[in-house]
C-alpha cells in the first residue's frame, strides 16, 4: 500500500507575473498554501485576486515565475513539458466553471474522455464512465448530448469527467456560479462525498458564499497573496456531517 | 481519441458540409479541367497515333506540327526506302479540301491519302464496311463524327455520296477514327486519288511512313533517316508530342485551362483552408479542456491531422465521383468522344489535395499547439 504523503498540495513562495516593463503585471506575490488529503479546500477572494492563476499554477498549466509547487510530493516545474501531462493526466481532475463538456459527444463519452486520452480501449472507458454517471444519479442521461442536458446536469458529467480516472487532487473553478443555488448545492453535496477521500484532495475555487459550508479550510486571497485561512468554517454542515 | 476527432468535425453538420464540398468542388474542377487540357492536347495527334502500321513520320525539316506540311519530293521516298533499317517506307498524303453532300451540306475535312498497294496508315477499327473497298474507284472510308456532320441526324449508310474538288466519290466504310483537334470529318482515301480532292500542286506528299526492321528501333532508325537524308524523322510518340508542344506555345489554350486550374486550386485552398481553421478556431476552447485534462500536443496533433485528412478523403471521393460521372455522361457524345478522367489527373489531383488539407491544418495545429490550456478556467 502506497503512503500518503503529508500533504496533497503545497506552494511556497509563489509569484506569477505577465507581460513585462510597462504591460508587466504581478498577479501572484509570494504565494504560501498547502491542502492536506481528504480535506476540500476552498479558494476565496475578490475577483481578480489571483485565485484562477493560483490553480493554473498548481495545476502545471501555468508556469510560476518564482517559487515552488509540490503536488503529493513532487515538484511539477522539474518535470519536462511531456511528462508534466502526463502527470496532470494521472493525478488531476477538473470542473470547469462553464463545464467546457465536448457538444459532439454524450455525458457517457464525456465522461471517458480522460481514460481514453490515457489510451482506454473505448468500450472499457464507456463501461467505467457509465457506472460512474449512475452514481451520480444521471443513469437516464447518459446518452445526451450536452445541449439536452440542464446545468446541474451538465456539471455533474464534468464531475463526473473530473473524477473517473482516479486522480490524486481534483480543482474546481467556479462549479456553482452558472448554477442556481438549489443545484449548485447538489453538486457540491456530490462533489464533497464522491471526490473527497483519504487519499484525495479538492481545491474549489469560488465565490459562492452559499456553499462555504461544504468546506474543511477556506484560503482567502487578495491582491495576489493568501491573507489568511480558516479551518472548519462555523456551521460548516458537510464538516459536521463528516466529523 | 480517433472517434473524439471524427465526431468533433462533424459535429456541426453545415461547417462539414461546406468543407467536403470546397473540397469537392476544387478536386471536380482540378480533375475535370486537367484532363479536358490533357484530352484535348492529345487530339492534336490523334491522326498520328491512328497509324498503327509505321513507327516512323518522315517530313519536311521544317515542319512543326502535324496540321501544317510542305511537300516533300517524290525522290525523298526512295531516299527513305534506301536507309539501312527500313522494313518499309510509303507516303501519305496530307489536305483540307471542302466536302459537301448533295443535299448541301458541307464542311472542311481532313483528307488522308494512305498508300495504294499497302494502305499503310489507315486507322484499324472499322463501324461499317472494310477497308478492302478503298480499292475500288472513287471511294473514301469517313469517320463516324464526320458523317454525322455532314448527314445529320441520319443513320449510318455505306455507299452515299460526297463531293470534294468535283469529283464524287462514295462512302465505301465509316471509321472509329479518334477525334481531331477541331471537329473536322477525317476522310480516308487511296494517295492517287486522294491528291486528286485538292487543287493539283507540283509535289504533295506529306509524309512518308517507314516501319524499321527487326533489331532496329524506331528512334535509331529517325536517327539515321535524318543523317542520310536531311529530312526531319520523328517516332510516333515523338511527333504527338511535337504537336502537343506546338499548341501549348502557340495558342491561348493553356492559358485559359491554366486560370480555371488555378482557380480551383485557390478555391481548394482558401475556402477549405480559411473553413478547417475557423472550425479549429471555434473549437479553442474544447481543445484547451482537452489539453487541461492531459491530452498531449502530439494526439492533438494527430486529431487534427485525422479530421483534415478524413474531410480531405471525403471531398476528394466525392469530387472524383462526380468528375467520373461527367465523364462517363460526356463519352456518349460524339463531340466529347475520347475525353476521359485520366488516371495521372486523379492522382495528380489527389496528392495536390492532400498537401491542400495538410497546408489547411498547419495553421490550425499551430493555434492549438500555442493555446495556452488555463485559458480553460476564464469563463
Amino acid at each position: 500500500m502506497t503512503a500518503v504523503p503529508e500533504l496533497a498540495v503545497r506552494c511556497a513562495g509563489v509569484e506569477k507575473h505577465f507581460g513585462d516593463g510597462d504591460a508587466r503585471v504581478q498577479v501572484l506575490r509570494g504565494v504560501d498554501f498547502t491542502v492536506k488529503p481528504g480535506q476540500l479546500s476552498f479558494l476565496v477572494g475578490p475577483s481578480g485576486c489571483g485565485k484562477t492563476t493560483l490553480i493554473s499554477v498548481i495545476a502545471g498549466l501555468l508556469d510560476t515565475t518564482a517559487g515552488s509547487v509540490e503536488l503529493f510530493g513532487q515538484n511539477t516545474e522539474r518535470l519536462s513539458a511531456e511528462n508534466r501531462v502526463l502527470f496532470r493526466r494521472r493525478n488531476l481532475g477538473f470542473v470547469f466553471q462553464q463545464y467546457n463538456l465536448l457538444p459532439s459527444l454524450t455525458a457517457a463519452e464525456n465522461a471517458a474522455v480522460p481514460l481514453l486520452a490515457a489510451g482506454l480501449k473505448r468500450r472499457d472507458a464507456l463501461d467505467r464512465s457509465r457506472a460512474l454517471l449512475v452514481r451520480l444519479g444521471l443513469e437516464k442521461r447518459m446518452d445526451a448530448y450536452p445541449s439536452k442536458l440542464s446545468g446541474g446536469q451538465q456539471q455533474r458529467v464534468a464531475l463526473a469527467r473530473a473524477l473517473v480516472h482516479e486522480p490524486r487532487l481534483i480543482v474546481c473553478d467556479e462549479p456553482t456560479a452558472a448554477l442556481d443555488h438549489a443545484t449548485g448545492e447538489a453538486v457540491m453535496e456530490l462533489l464533497a462525498s464522491s471526490a473527497v477521500q483519504p487519499d484525495r484532495a479538492v481545491i474549489v475555487v469560488t465565490h459562492d458564499n452559499r456553499v462555504f459550508h461544504f468546506a474543511d479550510t477556506i484560503a482567502h486571497m487578495d491582491d495576489g497573496r493568501i491573507t489568511h485561512t480558516s479551518d472548519r468554517p462555523p456551521n460548516s454542515s458537510f464538516s459536521a456531517a463528516h466529523s | 481519441m480517433n472517434f473524439v476527432a471524427l465526431r468533433m468535425l462533424t459535429a456541426d453538420r453545415a461547417k462539414y458540409l461546406g468543407l467536403i464540398f470546397a473540397i469537392a468542388f476544387s478536386t471536380f474542377l482540378l480533375q475535370n479541367q486537367t484532363s479536358i487540357f490533357a484530352g484535348i492536347m492529345a487530339r492534336t495527334g490523334s491522326q498520328i497515333a491512328d497509324v498503327v502500321d509505321a513507327d516512323v513520320w518522315v517530313m519536311d525539316p521544317a515542319t512543326k506540327y502535324f496540321e501544317e506540311t510542305k511537300a516533300l519530293k517524290d525522290t525523298d521516298l526512295l531516299r527513305v526506302r534506301g536507309v539501312p533499317g527500313v522494313d518499309y517506307a510509303v507516303r501519305l498524303f496530307k489536305g483540307q479540301p471542302v466536302a459537301r453532300t448533295p443535299a448541301g451540306n458541307f464542311s472542311a475535312a481532313i483528307v488522308l491519302g494512305i498508300d495504294d498497294a499497302t494502305l499503310v496508315g489507315a486507322p484499324r477499327k472499322m463501324l461499317l464496311g472494310t477497308w478492302e473497298r478503298l480499292r475500288e474507284p472513287n471511294s473514301i472510308v469517313i469517320d463516324q463524327a464526320g458523317y454525322l456532320l455532314l448527314f445529320p441526324g441520319e443513320p449510318l449508310q455505306l455507299d452515299r455520296t460526297v463531293e470534294m474538288n468535283d469529283h464524287l466519290v462514295r462512302i465505301v466504310g465509316i471509321t472509329d477514327a479518334s477525334a481531331p483537334f477541331a471537329s473536322f470529318p477525317i476522310i480516308h482515301a487511296r494517295y492517287t486519288e486522294a491528291v486528286n480532292f485538292l487543287g493539283r500542286e507540283r509535289s504533295q506528299m506529306a509524309y512518308v511512313l517507314a516501319r524499321p526492321v527487326a533489331g532496329v528501333t524506331p528512334e535509331e532508325l529517325t536517327r539515321r533517316i535524318q543523317d542520310a537524308t536531311g529530312l526531319k524523322a520523328r517516332t510516333t510518340s515523338e511527333f504527338r508530342w511535337d504537336c502537343v508542344q506546338y499548341y501549348l506555345e502557340h495558342t491561348g489554350i493553356p492559358v485559359n485551362f491554366g486560370i480555371t486550374i488555378g482557380i480551383a486550386l485557390v478555391i481548394g485552398l482558401v475556402v477549405s483552408g480559411q473553413t478547417f481553421y475557423l472550425f479549429t478556431i471555434e473549437n479553442l476552447k474544447q481543445f484547451g479542456a482537452l489539453k487541461a485534462i492531459g491530452v498531449t500536443n502530439h494526439r492533438l496533433v494527430g486529431m487534427i491531422l485525422l479530421q483534415a485528412l478524413t474531410a480531405g478523403f471525403v471531398g476528394y471521393a466525392l469530387g472524383t465521383g462526380l468528375a467520373a460521372t461527367f465523364f462517363e455522361v460526356f463519352s456518349l457524345k460524339i463531340a466529347t468522344r475520347g475525353i476521359v478522367l485520366l488516371w495521372q489527373s486523379a492522382v495528380g489531383v489527389a496528392v495536390l489535395m492532400f498537401l491542400v488539407v495538410i497546408a489547411a491544418s498547419l495553421l490550425s495545429i499551430r493555434k492549438v499547439l500555442v493555446l495556452e490550456p488555463a485559458t480553460v478556467f476564464r469563463g
